[in-house]
C-alpha cells in the first residue's frame, strides 16, 4: 500500500515537473514549478528526511517561487525551440542511464550513518542532519553562507550607478490590497514564532537555521507586500551587520575552535551546544535578510543626493 | 524494490524532464526552471542514497541529506542571481527579448 503511494508520489512530482518545463506561458511554467516543489517536499518526507523537505518547501518551492513569479510577470510566452524530438530523445536516454545506474548501487548501501550516530552525543546536539551541518561538514555551511553573501553582492551590482545605494522597487505598485494587509497582521507574528521554534526545536527535532531563516524571510517579505514596514536600503549599516553576523559568527567560532579545542571550527570542549546555538542564531538572522533582499533584486530608487 | 528506489527512479526521471527544460525552453526562464528541475532530480537521487544509508537508529543517512540542504541554498543563489541578471537584461533591451 505505501509502495503504491511512493509510486504515485513519485510520478506526480515527474508530471509537476513535466509541466513546467513544458507549460507555453511563463507564468503557468513558474506556478507548476512551485507545485512541483511542495511534491518534491511530500517526497523528502517520505524519505525520513524532514529537514530537507521544510528546506525544499520553503527555499526550493516558496521563496524560489515567489523570485520566479516576479519574472515571468513581464515576460511574453516563447516559442519552443525547434528540435524538440531530438531533445526529447537526448532527455530520455540521460533518464534512462541515471535510472540504469540507481538500480546498480551496491548492496549493501555504504552509510556514514554509524559514524555520525557515533559521534553526535559529542556535540550535545539530538538532530544529526543539525549536527553535520554545524559540527562535523561545518566547513560546507561557512562557505555556503558566503555563497548566500556573494549572491547577493551579484544581485545588488546589477542596479544602476547612481541608485545603488537606495531602496528595491517594491513588490506591489501602488498600496497593498486590504485582505494582505491584514493576513500580514494576523500570519506575520505567528509566522515569526513558528520560525522561531524551527531555529529552537532544530538541534534535536527536523528544523535548524535553514528552514527558520527561510520562513522568517517569508514573514518579512509579508510585511513588506502589505506595506507594513518599509523598504531597506542597501547603504544601511545595521541591515549589513545583519547580513555579516552569519559567515563572520561561524569564521569567529571556526578560530575560537583553535585556541580551545586545537583544530579550526571545532567547538570548545562541553561548551558545544551553547556555542552551536548562538552561531545558529547569526546565521539564521543573516540567511533571513539575505533572502529578503535576494527576492527584492538590486536597489532601484531615491537618485543619491 | 523498496521505497528509495521508488523514488530514486523519480529523481531520474526528473533529472531526464530538466534536461528536455534546459534543451527546449525558448527563454530563459524556461532554462533557469530546467535547471532547477534538473538539480531536483538529482537531489532526489542522493537522497534515495541517504535512505538506503539508513542504520545505527537514523532512518537515513544524515551526511547526504546535510549535503542536499546545502544544495538547495546554493541552486536557490543561482537562481536568484540568473533571475537578476535576466531581469537587467530585459531592462536593457526595454523590447522585453532576453535573446537576439
Amino acid at each position: 500500500m505505501s509502495l503504491v503511494f511512493d509510486a504515485l508520489a513519485g510520478l506526480l512530482v515527474a508530471g509537476a515537473a513535466l509541466a513546467a518545463v513544458t507549460a507555453a506561458a511563463p507564468r503557468a511554467a513558474v506556478i507548476a514549478f512551485m507545485g512541483y516543489g511542495v511534491l518534491l517536499g511530500l517526497a523528502w518526507a517520505r524519505l525520513a528526511a524532514p529537514d530537507v523537505a521544510l528546506t525544499e518547501i520553503a527555499i526550493g518551492s516558496g521563496i524560489s517561487g515567489i523570485v520566479l513569479l516576479r519574472a515571468a510577470a513581464g515576460l511574453p510566452a516563447v516559442p519552443p525551440a525547434a528540435n524538440r524530438a531530438l531533445a526529447a530523445a537526448i532527455s530520455v536516454a540521460v533518464a534512462l542511464g541515471l535510472a540504469a545506474l540507481v538500480l546498480a548501487l551496491p548492496e549493501p548501501a555504504p552509510s556514514r550513518a554509524a559514524d555520525a550516530a557515533a559521534a553526535l552525543p559529542a556535540t550535545g546536539l539530538g538532530n544529526p542532519v543539525t549536527g553535520v551541518l554545524l559540527a562535523f561538514r561545518a566547513l560546507d555551511t561557512l562557505l555556503e553562507k558566503i555563497v548566500l553573501l556573494l549572491a547577493l553582492v551579484g544581485v545588488w551590482a546589477l542596479a544602476r550607478d547612481p541608485l545603488w545605494r537606495g531602496r528595491p522597487e517594491p513588490l506591489f505598485a501602488g498600496a497593498a490590497p486590504a485582505p494582505s494587509a491584514f493576513l500580514a497582521r494576523v500570519l506575520v507574528p505567528i509566522g515569526v514564532l513558528v520560525g522561531a521554534y524551527l531555529l529552537w526545536a532544530g538541534a534535536d527535532a527536523p528544523g535548524g537555521a535553514f528552514q527558520s531563516g527561510a520562513t522568517l524571510a517569508a514573514m518579512g517579505l509579508l510585511a513588506l507586500m502589505a506595506g507594513l514596514a518599509p523598504l531597506p536600503r542597501a547603504d544601511d549599516r545595521r541591515l549589513r551587520l545583519v547580513l555579516l553576523a552569519g559567515p563572520f559568527g561561524l569564521l569567529a567560532a571556526g578560530f575560537l575552535g583553535w585556541a580551545t579545542a586545537g583544530a579550526f571550527l571545532a567547538f570548545p570542549p562541553g561548551f558545544e551546544k551553547p556555542v552551536i546555538k548562538i552561531v545558529e542564531i547569526a546565521i539564521t538572522a543573516s540567511i533571513a535578510l539575505t533572502l529578503i533582499l535576494v527576492v527584492l533584486g538590486p536597489p532601484a530608487g531615491e537618485e543619491r543626493p | 524494490m523498496s521505497d528509495a528506489m521508488l523514488y530514486a527512479l523519480a529523481g531520474a526521471m526528473l533529472a531526464g524532464c530538466g534536461t528536455y527544460g534546459l534543451l527546449t525552453a525558448g527563454g530563459a526562464l524556461g532554462r533557469i526552471l530546467g535547471f532547477n528541475i534538473l538539480g531536483g532530480g538529482v537531489f532526489l537521487i542522493f537522497g534515495a542514497v541517504a535512505r538506503r544509508g539508513a542504520g545505527a537508529g537514523l532512518a537515513a543517512d544524515p551526511v547526504p541529506q546535510a549535503l542536499v540542504i546545502t544544495g538547495i541554498v546554493v541552486a536557490f543563489c543561482a537562481t536568484a542571481l540568473a533571475v537578476a541578471l535576466l531581469l537587467r537584461l530585459k531592462a536593457a533591451d526595454g523590447a522585453g527579448e532576453e535573446e537576439p
